[in-house]
């Protein structure tokens, strides 16, 4: 039991490279935090577990929205304007017309039916021929078929569709895309749910991850206290809890992305059926780089900040007596 | 090192645990506190260790007038004093290398600096052969002994201590005094609470007597332990 030198015992509490210090320190800060997670394997899992649900939620109907949009987006150009023209027209001018708004950059194709064509269609289909035989005048006017071109944005579309209502000898445009539209109208509500329920989703992991933390902060009171008492500022004290929150959210986060990408897995069989009856190519669009890096990151983020909450709130309240 | 100026502590519900206590104590003194409990003793302590604050009168520490110190400054200003507490106040989920290293993982020492200090401090209470064990499979004794390896790591030039002794008997009690005797002897300053007479005039150090939160004199004292 030797006793030091005199200058030895006295000297200062030197740090040396605070940098390297700093990140030795966060090193085994955030190792610590891992290990105690480790130590009560079951509840660390029910609370990654109640995270990774609560993000995968609003990721999985996301991803369905976007797949719903992605398919009728295809719709939206290749439906038709049929333009019924005034009743007082000559079928060769209305031809000509037609040939006229053909030539337009934002028209793939026009195609003309004479208002006797559309007679003898009519007779066919409804089965009146004989009554409509009676008439004395073709009551149906000649008609453009007009299918807009591939490059038309939905604004274009709307500009296209005004410009042929006006011109003079329209008598009437009728749009068969207003449905597809109103179906958009739809998902972008669907789409504004999700953003409200995604924010009260983040409200409540928030409130998991804080109340975690703030039961472990209960059990680790004498440990604060006594650290506290040695000289601990509330960062210092703070920074474990902080860790835990993180892993949390970090893990939170990637089982929330095993969770949806096994979604999409057992989801690609009866789509591929599905799309082998309406022989197309769909496929199920997944979630870009970016999405799937955004749902880690923001439970990341909600686990950090629900910790870093919690704890500031505590951390003062805890002093040593 | 330590300069009471005419402090008081008062508690909410009026009784006060300081009144009006003028003392000083000098660098590298050891001294040691006595009087019953409810005396003041820890009182005066906490007060050293800005656990309580003064609601009158000033205490100067090292230089340093407590009442400027503010709250976010506390922890730096503890870092300063190494305090020993009569429960020990280990860290049980830890071995006793960690706990005592945390004052200086506290203070960003760096790895390798803080276990060569540590194994000095552990090495000077006699305990460097039990750096791995938890604290709870050591003896009260040597509990306290790990307490005053944590409180000395740091190399204070202060050391404050609550009744070190509380819990242990006689011999240990010696055992304690003269580690703290051991550092006093290189230029720690050390102000002890204790009521442990006998052992306190065996070495033969300073003695403040309080009763009721004021100075006593030692004559009054002695005819008080007859009473």
């Amino acid at each position: 039991m030797a006793v030091t030198r005199h200058a030895d015992a006295v000297a200062p509490v030197r740090s040396s490279g605070p940098f390297s210090i700093w990140m030795s320190r966060h090193a085994s800060t955030s190792v610590g935090a891992l290990g105690r997670l480790a130590r009560h394997p079951l509840s660390s899992l029910m609370i990654i577990l109640v995270i990774a649900v609560t993000l995968a939620l609003p990721a999985a109907i996301n991803l369905v929205v976007k797949n719903a949009q992605a398919i009728s987006g295809g719709w939206d150009n290749a439906l038709d304007f049929s333009v019924f023209l005034k009743q007082e027209m000559s079928e060769s001018d209305a031809a000509g017309l037609g040939r006229l708004i053909e030539q337009r950059a934002d028209v793939a194709s026009v195609q003309f039916i004479s208002a006797t064509q559309a007679l003898g269609e009519f007779k066919e289909q409804s089965g009146f021929g004989a009554a409509l035989d009676q008439l004395p005048d073709n009551p149906l006017p000649h008609t453009l078929i007009v299918r807009p071109s591939a490059s038309n944005t939905s604004a274009s579309m709307v500009l296209l569709q005004e410009e042929l209502t006006n011109l003079p000898e329209t008598e009437h445009v009728q749009v068969d895309t207003e449905w597809v539209q109103r179906f958009h109208a739809i998902l972008d509500i669907v789409r504004q749910a999700i953003a409200i329920g995604a924010a009260l989703l983040a409200i409540a992991i928030i409130v998991v991850i804080g109340n975690t933390i703030r039961l472990d902060i209960e059990n680790r009171r004498d440990e604060i206290e006594v650290t506290k008492l040695i000289g601990a500022t509330n960062a210092f004290v703070r920074r474990p809890f902080l860790w835990t929150g993180f892993w949390y959210g970090l893990f939170g986060g990637l089982l929330a992305l095993a969770l949806v990408y096994y979604g999409l897995y057992l989801l690609q069989g009866p789509v591929a059926r599905l799309a082998g009856l309406y022989q197309s190519e769909v496929a199920i669009a997944s979630m870009t780089a970016g999405e799937a890096g955004a749902i880690v990151g923001i439970g990341v983020f909600l686990g950090l900040f629900g910790s870093w909450f919690t704890a500031a709130r505590h951390m003062r309240r805890i002093e040593p007596r | 090192m330590i300069q009471l100026e005419n402090v008081t502590k008062r508690f909410p519900g009026g009784q006060e645990a300081v009144s009006g206590l003028s003392l000083s104590i000098d660098k590298g003194e050891m001294a040691f506190v006595t009087g019953h409990s409810g005396a003041g003793k820890s009182t005066l302590l906490r007060l050293i260790a800005l656990i309580e604050r003064p609601t009158g009168g000033q205490v100067i520490v090292d230089g340093q007038n407590t009442r400027r110190v503010k709250r976010r400054r506390i922890p730096a200003y503890r870092r300063q004093i190494g305090m020993v507490f009569q429960d020990h106040k280990l860290l049980y989920d830890r071995p006793v290398f960690d706990n005592v290293a945390l004052p200086l993982i506290i203070a960003g020492v760096g790895h390798r600096d803080a276990g060569r200090r540590v194994r000095a401090a552990l090495d000077q209470v006699g305990l460097l052969h039990k750096e791995k064990r938890s604290p709870e499979t050591l003896s009260a004794g040597e509990q306290q002994r790990v307490g005053i390896a944590r409180a000395i790591v740091t190399r204070p030039k202060l050391l404050i201590a609550d009744e070190p002794t509380g819990n242990l008997d006689p011999d240990l009690s010696l055992e304690v005094m003269r580690i703290f005797r051991r550092f006093n002897e290189v230029g720690v300053t050390l102000l002890i609470a204790s009521h442990d007479i006998a052992l306190i005039d065996k070495l033969g150090c300073r003695r403040i007597a309080l009763a009721d939160g004021r100075l006593q004199a030692p004559e009054e004292e002695e005819v008080d332990e007859w009473l």
